[in-house]
């Protein structure tokens, strides 16, 4: 299944200390969120800011710094007669697969225990994807510049806009258009920001869903059904593809 | 003194006789059923006069519209079925003091000018409908322009889909001094409806699953509801145009939806809400122009809304009561409080008791931003816990700058009072 590079930065990162501690932070808070709330549903909600804000931090920093610090390595494997293309695909999946894996023996199995049905499932889907999403983006930072402290302020500044200041702008054009029917314009909207779709994904599995109102109910109708279903996981799939094709083109040309 | 002689007791006799002869009458039994000298209900019913017994055996009997027109007792043995075919009102009640029980009213017939019913009483007094099951009707019991009735024990079901095509369990129009107890009432548009109904009780009912409101109130001064319980009901329970209502240990919960409220009070003045649990609601109450009312010693649990207070609402107190995990504990529309909150529990305080008085030192504000942005503007939602939003509400409970700042509980408790 995986290939000799893959195998090798799996184990090599499964031995990190980072991911370690990554994967015990994960297992501690989800395990404690759920002995501490009585009612599973809140847990959910409490787990979910774990998994859009600690996840994508996570693993855009922990991959950014990976990648500088195995200059040398990616450096040895480019003067073996392999393809760039082999050796980008491998890292990236390497990463992909050993940070995935902490955050499913971390958070995934308090999810599965204490969260019931479909809810569960959802939760572990998106915090792979949003894994995917942000080793795929953490890629994009370690390409750009050849200085790491610059790659690693990129990354932290790209989490810090989809986490954060992404959704001040949405407020921002809620209040400035909110005479006019917008409703269906931040459909469009939550798809520029795969941290904003994971959220709106799960809220619609979860009861409060009716509390979204009007707004909820056009979310409902088009990501409730198997088309929007689709769709949605399809824009997620493409924040992880797009990101990681840029990436892997801009490594193939670089001169390094 | 003087002793009665031989001719006086014969008098006495005499007198004794007509008097037993006429509680015979008074106290005639007439019995209904195959193998009873009645077979049909409407036979048993000309021949009877007030003050009789008609006992109806068990079997089923579709003889159209039923009307009782003297005061006599109407009692099933074995429950027989009064089946209207859905063409005809099964059961019509038009003298005083009449009593049935003990009945199957199934079927009745469905129409929206006549709004005929399982059961309805029409201007009388004294009628006590008592342990029937009413199934399948337009409307189940039905009053009108009646006084002192009492409805109790009876079991209410319907299957209605859609508000105009089914009536209410349990109507009341323009009467009062009923007493509505111990009723169970699911698939009618309305569980209990009551309009210009005054003096009356609704005690220990459980009305469930039905697709309008549990329990409607329109201009129904003067009257209590107790220990009942709303469960899932379309949109749960509406009290408007009403003053003097107490609503006492009653139990709303699992109503949720987009326009669902555990309680909605519309115009209402001068009532007392005590003890209540809220539970699961999407707004556990929903104040609209709601005046001098106590909501006390309630407990609104994992609300989406524990309370929403629209600024027309005026001189409400709201004391000693249970805030806990509800998505937002209150909200409101307007900039203008002229409510007062104290002693309750908010489970979101944050503050700290110096002086162990059980009383937290700091003034707590249950407003949060985020409440009042949604208000505003309600497609905000779309942004709920997302980690901006945490962090605005932060900022706002530090220096508040957009809620209001005499929306403020100061005296907030440090723990739960049991309820």
């Amino acid at each position: 299944m995986f290939n000799k590079i893959q195998r090798f930065i799996v184990l090599d990162i499964l031995k990190n200390r980072v991911v370690l501690a990554y994967t015990l932070l994960l297992a501690v808070l989800s395990w404690s969120v759920f002995s501490l709330e009585d009612d599973s549903n809140k847990g959910v909600l409490t787990l979910l800011n774990i998994v859009l804000l600690t996840t994508p931090l996570v693993s855009i920093i922990f991959t950014t710094i990976y990648l500088y610090n195995s200059a040398e390595f990616i450096e040895l494997l480019l003067s073996q007669p392999i393809r760039r293309s082999k050796i980008w695909t491998g890292l990236f999946l390497g990463l992909f697969f050993s940070l995935a894996l902490s955050f499913i023996i971390g958070a995934g199995i308090p999810i599965l225990l204490f969260v019931p049905g479909h809810v569960a499932l959802i939760l572990l889907v998106m915090g792979v994807l949003i894994t995917a999403v942000f080793v795929a983006l953490g890629f994009l930072c370690g390409i750009m510049s050849r200085d790491k402290a610059r790659g690693i302020g990129i990354s932290i500044l790209l989490w810090l806009f989809f986490a954060l200041l992404f959704d001040g702008l949405v407020l921002f054009l809620l209040f400035q258009f909110s005479d006019y029917p917008i409703e269906k314009a931040m459909v469009g909207v939550a798809a520029l920001n795969p941290i904003d779709l994971a959220r709106i994904f799960i809220i619609l599995q979860l009861d409060v869903s009716a509390m979204l109102g009007y707004t909820g109910a056009i979310f409902k109708d088009f990501f409730g059904t198997g088309v929007g279903t689709a769709i949605g996981f399809a824009l997620l799939c493409l924040w992880v593809i797009l990101p990681y094709l840029l990436s892997r083109r801009m490594f193939i040309r670089k001169d390094l | 003194m003087q002793v009665l002689s031989p001719k006086d007791y014969r008098y006495v006799l005499g007198a004794l006789c007509m008097i037993l002869h006429s509680l015979s009458a008074v106290s005639g039994t007439i019995q209904v059923g195959s193998g009873f000298p009645f077979a049909s209900v409407r036979k048993a019913l000309e021949v009877s006069i007030d003050g009789d017994t008609i006992l109806v055996h068990s079997g089923t009997y579709k003889e159209g519209n039923i009307i009782i027109d003297k005061s006599i007792s109407f009692v099933g043995v074995d429950w027989p079925v009064l089946d209207g075919q859905l063409k005809y009102e099964v059961l019509s009640i038009k003298a005083d003091h009449v009593l049935v029980t003990g009945f199957v009213v199934r079927d009745s017939g469905h129409a929206s000018l006549d709004d005929p019913g399982g059961i309805k009483i029409y201007d009388s007094r004294y009628v006590h409908i008592i342990n029937n099951r009413l199934i399948n009707n337009f409307f189940g019991i039905y009053l009108q322009y009646s006084q002192h009735c009492i409805v109790r024990d009876n079991i209410i079901r319907a299957s209605g889909t859609e508000e105009q095509q089914i009536g209410n369990g349990i109507h009341c129009w323009k009467s009062d001094s009923l007493q509505i107890i111990a009723n169970s009432i699911s698939g009618h548009r309305d569980g209990i409806y009551f309009e210009f109904v005054h003096g009356s009780i609704i005690w220990r009912n459980i009305s469930f699953d039905n697709i309008r409101y549990g329990l409607h109130f329109m201009f129904s001064d003067n009257d209590a509801y107790i220990t009942n319980l709303f469960r899932g009901n379309g949109a749960g329970v509406a009290v408007m145009f009403t003053k003097n209502v107490k609503m006492f240990n009653n139990t709303f919960e699992d109503n949720w939806g987009d326009a669902a409220h555990g309680l909605l009070l519309k115009e209402i003045s001068d009532s007392y809400i005590f003890n209540n649990r809220f539970i699961r609601n999407t707004s556990g109450i929903y104040m609209e122009g709601t005046n001098r009312i106590i909501v006390e010693k309630n407990s609104f649990k994992d609300n989406g809304w524990g309370m929403k207070i629209q600024a027309s609402c005026m001189d409400n107190t709201i004391r000693d009561n249970n805030f806990m995990r509800n998505t937002f504990d209150i909200s409101t529309n307007g900039s203008l409080v002229l409510n007062t909150f104290n002693d309750n529990y908010w489970d979101k305080y944050e503050g700290y008791d110096l002086d162990k008085d059980n009383v937290g030192d700091v003034p707590y504000r249950p407003l949060s931003l985020f409440s009042v942005l949604v208000e505003q503007n309600p497609p905000t939602m779309l942004l709920y816990r997302s980690f901006i939003v945490t962090l605005l509400d932060r900022s706002e409970k530090m220096i508040p700058t957009l809620t209001p700042d005499n929306f403020i509980d100061d005296r907030p408790l440090m723990h739960a009072i049991p309820l």
